[in-house]
């Protein structure tokens, strides 16, 4: 928007600040009690959401949603991580282009900071990261998976049906499934 | 100096003045304390024998032709480590993305292009009509509500008015895992949002950025902002 000087009577508000929010406002009753296995979670910082726009504060914002919802004893938070992460390569195009390898290669790093933080899942809040961090896995043979933040919120809210579990584990195919269907 | 050498100096020269007019202050291109900083914390650094430090001082030196036409360009993400680390703040992601510009469009990976340019046309860098978005969203919002006791009364409007809030979708979803889209819904239900979709432009990604396409982007940007402005939201919850 700045870069093209249009005008325009909206703001441009981000998600994770909104799941935040509600969280705090008692609009989420999110907690931890699912968890009982202690499944270690980390999350992947969006480049174009922290680095680039917004900055730490919302880096923070989406750590506080994962504590809450994962329980703070099962983040593990990669090094570097906030605005100093890494980027994990799926980005700028790189994922419809057709340096694989390169993009592969690209990813090493990523791969390398999480299976240090020894989680099973990683969370991804933006799509590009999504994919690439799949493909690292698999590539690579990491054998974590990666979901979406919204996904956590609602199991740990007890209203994730059993559709809605494309990515998530054996371990979590189960877990708090909302009231059998009719 | 003959008038040769002369006009060949020019021509050398000519993306680094192209980029410096473009950038605050030229850019500092010239105040690189080739610390490598940038290199060292670049997960492109060695792919193609290039690394951000190398290409800004290329740019520099006006060693054009490789500059134009190195396909690193396409390896860097834009993911502005390198600038965020740097003590002197060089933009050396903008100078990947003007050297990306650069580059003839039918040139480019074919990827990103097309994925642009469904955008574009369609609304979704997926490509699929506006009929099938608005297909697939009430689709799946009446499988929930039959099936999933307790959310009879989920909504996910599409050009709804006067919601106060509009949302964008990333176009995977209603494409390739369409329940993947409901666990917002139901969040946003929850939270008591009044909120809405739009039937043109309602991608959430934005791949003419990447493709170094100014003007497709702008088109974009332009088309999604007055779709906001009529429908009367003054809040846009970017949900990537
Ligand atoms: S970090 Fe900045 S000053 Fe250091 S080498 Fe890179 S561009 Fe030059
Ligand atoms: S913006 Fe490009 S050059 Fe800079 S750190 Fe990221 S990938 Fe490397």
């Amino acid at each position: 928007m700045q870069k093209f000087n249009i005008p325009h009577n909206w703001e441009l508000r981000s998600i994770i600040e909104f799941y935040a929010k509600w969280i705090r406002e008692g609009k989420l009753k999110v907690n931890s009690d699912w968890n009982v296995e202690n499944i270690k979670f980390t999350v992947q910082d969006p480049c174009k959401l922290v680095r680039q726009s917004l900055g730490d504060w919302i880096a923070e914002e989406l750590r506080f949603v994962v504590k809450a919802v994962v329980g703070e004893e099962n983040f593990v938070d990669m090094v570097p991580n906030k605005s100093n992460n890494y980027c994990c390569g799926g980005g700028g195009g790189f994922l419809q282009n057709p340096y694989v390898e390169q993009r592969l290669a690209f990813g090493k790093i990523k791969f390398d900071q999480i299976m240090e933080t020894g989680a099973r899942y990683v969370i991804a809040p933006c799509h590009n990261c999504h994919s690439q961090i799949m493909e690292l896995a698999e590539h690579y043979g990491g054998g974590f998976k990666v979901t979406h933040l919204w996904t956590l919120i609602c199991l740990s809210l007890g209203i994730l049906d059993e559709n809605e579990r494309l990515y998530l584990g054996d371990d979590l195919k189960e877990c708090n499934l909302p009231a059998k269907k009719r | 100096m003959t008038a040769e050498a002369i006009h060949l100096e020019e021509q050398v020269a000519r993306f680094k003045e192209r980029v410096q007019g473009l950038l605050p202050d030229g850019g500092n291109l010239d105040m690189c304390l080739t610390c490598g900083t940038c290199s060292g914390g670049c997960p492109a650094s060695g792919l193609e024998g290039m690394d951000p430090r190398k290409f800004l001082r290329m740019v520099a030196l006006g060693l054009d032709e490789e500059v134009l036409s190195t396909p690193w360009v396409w390896m860097c993400t834009q993911c502005e480590r390198c600038m965020h680390a740097c003590p002197m703040k060089i933009n050396i992601p903008r100078l990947v993305y003007e050297a990306r510009s650069n580059w003839p469009r039918d040139q480019r990976p074919r990827g990103i292009r097309e994925s642009c340019d469904f955008h574009v046309q369609r609304g979704g860098a997926m490509g699929i009509p506006k009929e099938d978005w608005i297909f697939v969203v009430e689709d799946v919002l009446e499988e929930v509500r039959q099936n999933q006791p307790g959310w009879e009364k989920l909504q996910a409007p599409i050009d709804k008015k006067g919601t106060g809030y509009y949302l964008n979708q990333n176009s995977r979803e209603p494409v390739t895992e369409p329940e993947e889209m409901v666990p917002l819904w139901k969040i946003l239900h929850l939270a008591g949002v009044d909120w809405t979709y739009s039937s043109e432009m309602w991608g959430g990604e934005n791949y003419c950025m990447f493709l170094g396409d100014d003007d497709a982007w702008a088109k974009i940007v332009a088309t999604q902002s007055r779709i906001i402005d009529d429908l009367g939201c003054h809040t846009f919850i970017e949900t990537e």
